[in-house]
């Protein structure tokens, strides 16, 4: 059994899941319930100064029959008394003083940063968590992503932070910005020994047809919210990976958030430079009980990948991430088809006609057919047997694979609803191994200083 | 044109009966298009005999666009309401989905169907527009499927259709045969009057086209031909066939479709005294109403002369029928029909090999009712009325494969008496052909 806890910027916390400040972490009694649950962490609900909130306040996306791809939400920080919240979050780490409790801060000024900052650590919380993240109602007040998005600000604060507080703190970012290297590297001057990321990315979850106004719907109004869930994952990760990769900022412990629902989301963000996750809407849809799944899940994975800790995990994918000149272009992939796993529903043929290079034929047409189908290059050897596709109703066609034509896209592998059906073998390309960097070094391709330094440089050849 | 309305009396065994296939909600809708993955060069498409483009409706049924589906399926298929009730879409569209052969339940497609019709004509039946009157008369005879289908269709095309039909309820087996938990009387009937609403149609009951009129309500196949440029004989099969045993004349035994109508169409009706039934034949017929008695409570034995692989009957039929008490006889065959002061009693059932009663293995089974599928007479005489029209061996009209014309130029024709009996989708599928021919006949595109 591999080892599931972490020392997250030396504070050690039971295993890396941690529930997101969101309302799952409202009060004492669902954070409580939460532990018991098995999350290792939860940041508490952001605290600051009391607001109200407006209703509707959350938006959903389905996508086909899945509920809740997206998550969208207009919700501010807590709405319930300051007072209320810290003596729950003192009994909290009273009764699970081995779980991790941060403690999320939202204020204006210094003296109120000061005041809430003494006020969290009180309660007994391991962490503090700088929220700069909220883009909606509190950027317009000069608070949440406006300052996520103004490095000198957020540096500004996250000094102060670090100054009066005496447990780490955590700089949340908002994914609100053109690069996210700027906060990233804000809050490395600021002195702080912790990122997470993302917070919510700025929305409009849809239009109601019917009512002509923008989702959710508030009266006969709408604003703009805040979108997370499965559908924001790869945003995050990649928001994520940037920062990892940059050699000031890896160096700090980071949280990773957004859209993960399951042990193998977490690995993936671990794999990718995170020490920590945060969950939130999968809680909202789910509730606390998918933690056991990703404990248990995660554990297996590490067992089977012979690590023994989550530390181990860490970071590993982070050098395969590369810039795109750095990629090898003479690697050559094509589609090959299985067909004893085929069904026939031709969804690959369709999707490389009109998506991609018309390289999937359906065997037993003639080249005229072929010709008006809309292939403009018919293979040499065309198979005119019907081939019978074992795993489809009898007749169903098996589709052939141009491997001439093919550029190895996989299109088809993505769309072919099989498992494994469609696979992407290796081609030797018979070429040495060559990037665009390379390329352009050797002056045998674009160089920069657009087409004329381009043609300059092969003339020159 | 005053539309006539049809109505079916209150009280009718027919309306005692579940829906086997109810009518989706929109969420088990919704649910069931997007399992459907739109396949490309699908298969389903192919097996449908009127050819509806499949997964273009049930994605619009995703989409939120059930008017449009609605569009799709009717602009192929104009009986797409009876059709998405009635299709053994289990060995048609639905038992070549591709899921079928992935070991996966197929979509749904009959019950998505009914879906997007059932919910758009009611609030939307002006979705086809007929094009201006060509002035050309064009007859069909029958009220069936075929011929609403061919009047359908060429209404829109701006002809003006006359269906001539002997009795007084339209609408053939749609509304006298389709077995009660598919598709009620009612149900066909309106759709026939969506039909009807499409353009300039005139359906006149209780008239019969014969040979020679010599009586009120008989119409002389040579006047038909010549007061109509055109003529579709939409004729079906006719009266159910006897197996010529002994005691099989008189009370207690009945024809299938006989029966069957009255199940659908007769006020008050009831199966007084009867406890037990033998249904004779193994067919889709047999199955059928077999299957009805069996649901009013009455305990059914199928009995077919062959074995239960060779029965005629579709094999989901069989297993639903089963499931509501229908008990099969393999190799048997009734000899005689035994009664007691007139009433049935018994029947004498003979063992039997390649079909044939043997001799000396008679056994006696106490039954009240017998009821006879073994097949329908044709009603295809009338035919070689209209001079050069043919009928083959097994008396079904000959046509045109390509064009469903008849020997006679100006006389086409499709449906049960064509195919001698297959599903309303066929006779669709026929008529659609015709309607082309008679099409390119009448204004010679
Ligand atoms: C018991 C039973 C159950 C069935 N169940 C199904 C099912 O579940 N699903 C399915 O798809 N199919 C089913 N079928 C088959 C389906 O009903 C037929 O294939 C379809 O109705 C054929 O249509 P049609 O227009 O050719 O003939 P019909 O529906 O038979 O219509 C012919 C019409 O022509 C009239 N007619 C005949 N001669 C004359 C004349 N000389 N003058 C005036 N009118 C005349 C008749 O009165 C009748 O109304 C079933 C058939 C039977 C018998
Ligand atoms: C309803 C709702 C309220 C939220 N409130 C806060 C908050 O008060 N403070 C905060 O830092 N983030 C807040 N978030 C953002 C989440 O903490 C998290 O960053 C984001 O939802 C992405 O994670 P997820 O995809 O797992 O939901 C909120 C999110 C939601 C959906
Ligand atoms: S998408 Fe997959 S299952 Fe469908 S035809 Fe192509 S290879 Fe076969
Ligand atoms: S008409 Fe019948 S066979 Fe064709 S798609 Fe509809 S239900 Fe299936
Ligand atoms: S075969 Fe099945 S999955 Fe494919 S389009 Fe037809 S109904 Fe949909």
């Amino acid at each position: 059994m591999a080892d599931l806890s972490i020392d997250f910027c030396g504070v050690r916390s039971p295993n890396p899941f941690w529930l997101a400040s969101a309302p799952p972490t409202n009060t004492g009694d669902q954070v409580m319930r939460a532990f018991d649950a098995g999350w290792g962490g939860a940041v508490w609900k952001t605290l600051g100064n009391p607001i109200v909130n407006v209703t509707s306040r959350f938006g959903g996306i389905d996508y086909g029959n899945t509920r809740l791809m997206g998550l969208n939400n207009i919700e501010l920080i807590t709405d319930r008394p300051l007072e209320v919240n810290l003596r729950e979050m003192r009994e909290v780490k009273r009764r699970y003083p081995k779980h991790t409790l941060i403690a999320s801060l939202m204020v204006e000024t210094k003296e109120e940063w000061r005041e809430i900052i003494r006020k969290a650590e009180d309660t007994g919380a391991d962490l503090l968590e700088l929220n700069f993240g909220c883009p909606h109602g509190m950027c317009e007040r000069g608070m949440g992503s406006a300052v996520g998005a103004e490095p000198k600000v957020l540096e500004e604060i996250a000094r102060w932070a670090v100054e009066f507080a005496t447990v780490p703190v955590i700089v949340k970012l908002t994914p609100n910005v053109g690069d996210i290297l700027e906060p990233g590297e804000a809050a490395v001057r600021a002195g702080v020994p912790a990122l997470s990321l993302i917070n919510t990315i700025k929305s409009i979850m849809g239009v109601d047809l019917d009512r002509m106004v923008p989702l959710p719907q508030v009266g006969n109004a709408s604003t703009n919210g805040g979108y997370c869930g499965p559908a924001v994952k790869p945003i995050a990760l990649h928001l994520m990976g940037q920062l990892t990769r940059h050699p000031q900022v890896r160096k700090l412990a980071i949280s990773g958030i957004g859209g993960i629902s399951n042990w193998r989301d977490a690995a993936e963000f671990i794999a990718l430079g995170a020490t920590s996750v945060q969950v939130c809407t999968a809680v909202m849809h789910h509730g606390y009980r998918i933690v056991e799944d990703m404990m248990e899940g995660l554990s297996d994975f590490l067992d089977e990948k012979g690590m023994k800790s989550v530390s181990e995990l860490r970071g590993r994918a982070v050098p395969a991430y590369r810039e795109w000149g750095e990629l090898d272009l003479s690697y050559k992939l094509v589609a090959k088809i299985d067909e004893d796993k085929c069904i026939g529903c031709q969804l690959c043929y369709v999707a490389c006609m009109d998506g991609s290079h018309q390289c999937i034929h359906i065997p037993g047409r003639t080249e005229e057919e072929s010709r008006r189908a809309g292939h403009t290059h018919i293979p040499k050897e065309l198979p005119n047997r019907v081939v019978t596709a074992k795993a489809g109703t009898p007749g169903a066609r098996v589709p052939f694979v141009d491997n001439d034509e093919c550029v190895g896209c996989n299109l088809c592998q993505l769309v072919c609803p099989v498992p494994d059906c469609i696979s992407m073998v290796e081609l030797p390309s018979g070429k040495p191994s060559e990037t665009w960097n390379d390329r352009v070094a050797k002056g045998t391709d674009f160089v920069p200083g657009g087409l004329d330094a381009t043609l300059a440089a092969r003339k020159a050849r | 044109m005053e539309q006539k309305r049809w109505e079916l009396p209150p009280g009718r065994a027919e309306e005692g009966f579940e829906d086997k296939k109810p009518l989706f909600t929109l969420a088990e809708a919704v649910a069931e298009s997007n399992r459907c993955l739109y396949c490309a060069d699908a298969p389903c498409i192919k097996a449908c005999p009127t050819a509806i483009n499949i997964p273009e409706f049930i994605r619009k049924i995703g989409t939120g666009n059930v008017k449009g589906a609605a569009r799709t399926i009717l602009s192929a298929n104009i009986l797409g309401q009876s059709c998405a009730q009635a299709c053994p879409v289990e060995v048609l569209c639905a038992g070549s989905c591709v899921y079928t052969g992935w070991g996966r339940e197929p979509i749904a497609i009959g019950r998505l169907q009914r879906y997007a019709v059932e919910n758009t004509l009611p609030k939307s039946p002006n979705l086809f527009q007929a094009r201006p009157p060509t002035g050309k008369r064009v007859a069909l005879v029958g009220s069936g499927p075929a011929s609403i289908a061919a009047a359908g269709l060429l209404a829109l095309e701006g002809h003006t259709c006359i269906i001539y039909e002997r009795k007084q309820i339209p609408g053939g087996l749609n509304t006298l045969g389709i077995a009660p938990y598919k598709l009620k009387g009612p149900q066909a009937l309106k759709e026939l009057e969506w039909v009807l609403s499409l353009g300039r149609i005139e359906l006149r009951t209780g008239v019969e086209v014969v040979e020679h009129a010599t009586a009120p309500g008989q119409l002389a196949a040579s006047e038909l031909l010549s007061t109509h440029d055109a003529v579709f004989l939409g004729l079906g099969l006719g009266a159910d066939s006897r197996l010529g045993v002994p005691g099989e004349e008189g009370p207690g035994v009945e024809g299938a479709t006989h029966l069957i109508e009255r199940l659908k169409v007769e006020p008050g009706f009831k199966l007084e005294g009867v406890k037990h039934a033998l249904v004779v034949g193994g067919g889709n017929t047999a199955l059928d109403i077999a299957h009805e008695l069996a649901l009013l409570g009455v305990q059914v034995s199928m009995v077919y002369r062959r074995s239960e692989k060779e029965m005629g009957g579709y094999v989901h039929e069989l297993d639903a029928a089963r499931l509501d008490g229908v008990r099969l006889v393999e190799s048997r065959q009734p000899v005689e029909v035994v009664r007691k002061d007139g009433k049935v009693v018994a029947v004498k059932l003979a063992a039997t090999r390649e079909g044939k009663p043997v001799p000396g293995t008679e056994e006696l089974v106490p039954t009240e009712l017998v009821v006879m599928a073994i097949g329908q007479e044709r009603a295809t005489q009338v035919a070689k009325a209209f001079p050069g029209v043919e009928l083959d061996s097994r008396g079904r009209v000959k046509v045109a494969a390509a064009t469903h014309r008849t020997g006679h130029p100006k006389v086409w024709s499709g449906g049960d008496c064509v195919n001698g009996g297959k599903e309303v989708v066929n006779a669709v599928a026929e008529a659609k052909l015709a309607v082309a021919d008679i099409q390119r006949h009448l204004v010679g595109e």
